[in-house]
């Protein structure tokens, strides 16, 4: 009888397989009732993105009642060059920051994970430390720390900022990735009369890509969302995205602000889609 | 320089480390450690720091404390000895990020529970459906559920429509807290997914016909299990909660204070650097030990088990 309740919720009596099986068993928990929230917490979770993308079509200047489909909003986007300016900042920021703290992380991953030395336990907490402490401590401590140093703020602070909060993350995900890393091939190829450099760049830069492109996925995506660090250290005429969208909301809701919030959210789809079929191509290996 | 770096692996370790440790040392722990000097600075009539050194921040956050035993509802039961004007502050944070931090396990645990149990490529569809949201714009989400809850919102015009009076969703404590939850879900869902997914479910088997009834074959066999997921997933919950700056003020209106927004307040609205930092030094604090406290309950969950 379980077997049927689990093919009912299953779909396919293939896809059922016996770890399936064994779980929908289970006496206490009605599969129902897990279903239903489950479901219903999905729903909180993507109706108001859903009706936000819905809402930027809509032709009504205020209100939420819907008065025909229309492009204007993102016509006008497009046309605005402060829009245009932030999102060209943006970009900016998180391909020079992805870089650096795709370089940074992976050199420091590659130090802790195959060798032994002084005050690793040291660095090992001082890299998990930007992944804990609340953001905004991060972006006042720096703004003070710009202030104090008379840095002006503008694209370099927030550079600055944005590698040292990704780097952790890079750190992370590539010491999990030399965690599995077989040594055994960059030995084969030493013995086979590779050098070091040319070992480097033949075997172990080609095997660890997949973990340096999610990696680099990660940290493009963290700088180009974060918005808390970047308020703290951008500069007048340096503005990212987020933080112009921050401005614009404050002065009350315009639908121009639903298109350019769409906008990230397609960008966001299209780099969850990357990172996770990156990950699903590593899984496979 | 090459064959220097072949034959000692200490410089070799050093050009490994050096760039980002230096990263980390200038632009990390300096920054904490000058916002730490700071908040021994006086202000000056700007609000920015100057000398001399001084106790009063932390004065400030501690001299109107008093004994004062109370009782009440607000955010669920609540019962007080002391009072003051930062300790119910902090005292708000902290039980406001609880709650949430509760609140949003108890939706995502459903729901992580529901994922593992699918088949594999539903399994996968599912997952997929949680990183969206998990890697989208924090802000851009934010302000969805805000365009949702507004006064003259789509739940509102819906009720308008129907003849029901509309709903007084936004700017309210109500409103923080759902914005809270609704923001860090995604960050509970896929740490515990991925505990619960490698979880053995005949391990639960084992201990129904070892004599445990439910409730205590999920306490002693699947819950130290999955405590990594969960401890990783409730810090990632708290601590934004409790440094929340977007939710607090595009949910609450800046009505609901909570410490992670004061602190921002004090570098924007009312300028007091010494001040703020002050009472950012207090939120790691508290963080710090929530987060120790946290991961030592989780191993001792674990060697409970063993």
């Amino acid at each position: 009888m379980s077997t049927d309740t689990s093919v009912i919720f299953l779909g396919e009596r293939e896809s059922a397989r016996p770890r399936v099986r064994e779980a929908a068993r289970r006496p206490s928990l009605s599969r129902f009732a897990l279903t239903t929230i489950a479901l219903l917490t999905f729903a909180f979770l993507y109706v108001p993105i859903l009706v936000l993308i819905a809402f930027s079509f809509n032709s009504a200047r205020t209100g939420a009642a819907w008065q025909g489909f229309t492009l204007q909003w993102y016509a006008r986007l497009f046309n605005n060059p402060r829009i245009l300016d932030a999102a060209l900042n943006s970009l900016i920021v998180a391909v020079v920051a992805t870089i650096g703290a795709v370089v940074l992380g992976t050199l420091m991953a590659m130090a802790m994970e195959r060798y032994r030395f002084r005050f690793q336990a040291f660095w090992d907490s001082l890299l998990y430390m930007p992944v804990i402490i609340p953001e905004i401590v991060m972006g006042i401590s720096l703004l003070l720390f710009f202030a104090s140093i008379r840095l002006e703020r503008g694209l370099l602070t927030l550079i600055i900022a944005h590698i040292a909060f990704c780097m952790p993350f890079v750190y992370l995900t590539m010491r999990a990735r030399l965690a599995d890393f077989d040594r055994s091939l960059e030995e084969a190829a030493q013995d086979l009369g590779a050098d070091e450099w040319t070992t480097f760049r033949r075997i172990t830069l080609p095997l660890l890509m997949p973990g340096i492109i999610s990696s680099a996925l990660l940290a493009f995506t963290l700088s180009l969302d974060d918005f808390v660090i970047s308020f703290f250290v951008t500069g007048v005429g340096s503005q990212t995205l987020p933080v112009y969208i921050w401005g614009q909301i404050r002065r009350g809701i315009t639908p121009e602000i639903n298109a350019v919030s769409t906008l990230m959210l397609i960008l966001s789809f299209v780099l969850v889609t990357l990172s996770h079929a990156m990950q699903q191509r590593t899984g496979a290996r | 320089m090459l064959q220097a770096l072949r034959e000692r692996p200490a410089l070799r370790i050093a050009a490994l480390m050096a760039p980002g440790a230096f990263w980390l040392l200038l632009f990390f722990l300096a920054p904490l450690t000058i916002m730490g000097a700071i908040s021994f600075l006086s202000r000056d009539a700007q609000g920015f720091p100057a000398l001399p050194y001084t106790l009063e921040n932390y004065w400030t956050i501690v001299r109107d404390i008093r004994f004062a035993p109370s009782l009440s509802l607000e955010g669920g039961l609540q019962v007080r000895l002391f009072e003051g004007l930062y300790l119910d502050l902090l005292w708000r944070s902290i039980w406001l990020s609880l709650i949430s931090t509760l609140i949003t396990l108890l939706l995502a645990f459903p729901v992580a529970l529901f994922m593992a149990q699918l088949p594999k490529r539903y399994r996968n569809l599912a997952l997929f459906a949680v990183m969206i949201p998990f890697w989208t714009n924090f802000l851009v989400r934010t302000y969805a559920l805000q365009f949702m809850l507004r006064a003259n919102g789509p739940i509102n015009t819906v009720l308008r429509s129907l003849g029901l009076p509309p709903l007084e969703l936004i700017f309210t404590p109500t409103a923080v807290m759902i914005g809270l939850v609704y923001g860090n879900l995604p960050f509970m869902i896929l740490p515990l997914y991925t505990s619960l997914e490698k979880f053995d479910w005949t391990m639960m088997e084992a201990a129904h016909d070892l004599g445990a009834d439910t409730w205590r074959a999920f306490t002693r066999v699947m819950l130290p299990l999955i405590s990594p997921g969960l401890v990783a997933g409730s810090i990632l919950t708290f601590v934004p909660a409790i440094g929340s700056y977007i939710t607090v003020d595009l949910m609450g209106g800046g009505r609901t204070n909570l410490i992670g927004y004061s602190i921002a307040q004090q570098f924007s609205a009312s300028v007091n650097w010494p001040f703020g930092s002050a009472l950012a030094l207090v939120m790691m604090v508290i963080v710090t030990i929530a987060a120790v406290l946290y991961f030592r309950s989780s191993r001792g969950m674990q060697r409970a088990v063993i």
